[in-house]
């Protein structure tokens, strides 16, 4: 990517996420929200995120691949279980660094 | 009654608590942006325009594989399509005020004083709230500070950290760090499921399109599930 199109690439992002925070609260005096649009915006971070995590842990050398050479699903694995219970940023991205790299030492 | 200053300073302790889950997100996004290539100058722009950690990260994970800038931004806007839906939540509270304080305060609408403004709001005094953009304001501008700062330190380490750490993964987990309490319903765990499955079956897909194809998949799942069970 040139430098000119990260450029351009990072401002798009910074004012168009400027802009969605604003929406609303702006447009309040003129429209609400339809319900559809609501409901279908309560889910979006559960399918945004999991579609950036799963094909990280599944896909990590690119092709599909659930074989025991893949360490990223098992250490994937391990600190899901982590993020699941311990609710901890910190955690989570200890335990499953850790468990990456004892993986990687160890196969 | 208490002051603005009194309030602000309520607000500024009330996120306090999770600044501590901020900081090694911050400081991850910063080693991140140096090892994808950006000048400190252009991350710390991300960082200050953008101000959503997620979307950062999303976006320096698709610059590193090459994404067309159409994704890139498709994608970042779309995992903070949860803002509009913040903004839409807020402004019965906040419309009102002029517009030297909703321009700004809209800039300060991230989850986490989002979560915490909205319980004020809604919950805490059914009565009017002459001083709540004030509480606003003070968890906004402790989560900026905290942000920013922590994203400046990770821009200094990010040069010296060996590829052979692995760091990159360290996106994904903090996807999954922030994924996992958005799952309250079951609805929300078919949304991700789905989305998740649908994203790495599509993988193949040119331009990172199956990140798109999958969320809009675990979208539309969520929203099917409800409409057919109801609440």
């Amino acid at each position: 990517m040139s430098n000119t199109t990260l450029w351009l690439t990072i401002l798009v992002i910074g004012t168009g996420t400027y802009l969605l925070r604003l929406s609303f609260i702006e447009l309040w005096k003129w429209l609400r929200v339809p319900p559809l649009l609501m409901q279908a915006l309560n889910y979006v971070p559960a399918a945004v995120l999991a579609a950036l995590v799963l094909p990280a842990m599944l896909r990590s050398g690119g092709s599909i691949d659930v074989s025991f050479d893949n360490l990223r699903l098992y250490a994937g694995l391990t600190a899901l279980m982590v993020a699941w219970y311990a609710r901890s940023m910190l955690l989570t991205l200890a335990t499953g660094m850790t468990a990456l790299w004892l993986l990687q030492a160890l196969v | 009654m208490p002051s603005r200053r009194e309030t602000f300073t309520a607000g500024a302790l009330s996120v306090s608590p999770m600044v501590a889950g901020v900081i090694p997100f911050g400081l991850i996004s910063g080693i991140t942006a140096m090892a994808t290539g950006l000048t400190a100058v252009q991350a710390m722009t991300l960082s200050i325009t953008a101000f959503a950690g997620a979307a950062q990260l999303a976006t320096l994970q698709l610059i590193t594989e090459g994404a067309i800038p159409a994704v890139i931004v498709l994608t970042a806007l779309t995992i903070n399509l949860r803002f509009a839906m913040y903004s839409a939540s807020l402004a019965p509270h906040l419309y009102r005020l002029g517009p030297g304080w909703r321009l700004p305060l809209a800039y300060f609408l991230v989850d986490q004083n989002y979560a915490l403004s909205i319980n004020r709001f809604q919950y805490q005094d059914r009565g009017p709230d002459p001083l709540g953009h004030w509480y606003f304001l003070g968890g906004g501008v402790t989560m900026w500070v905290t942000w920013q700062a922590s994203t400046l330190v990770g821009i200094f380490m990010g040069g010296g950290i060996p590829r052979g750490w692995s760091l990159d993964f360290a996106i994904p987990l903090v996807f999954m760090a922030v994924l996992v309490p958005n799952l309250r319903h079951r609805f929300h765990v078919a949304a991700a499921v789905t989305g998740g499955f649908v994203a790495t079956a599509a993988g193949s897909l040119p331009y990172n399109l199956g990140l798109v194809v999958g969320a809009l998949a675990g979208i539309a799942a969520g929203v099917a599930l409800e409409r057919r069970k109801g609440g």
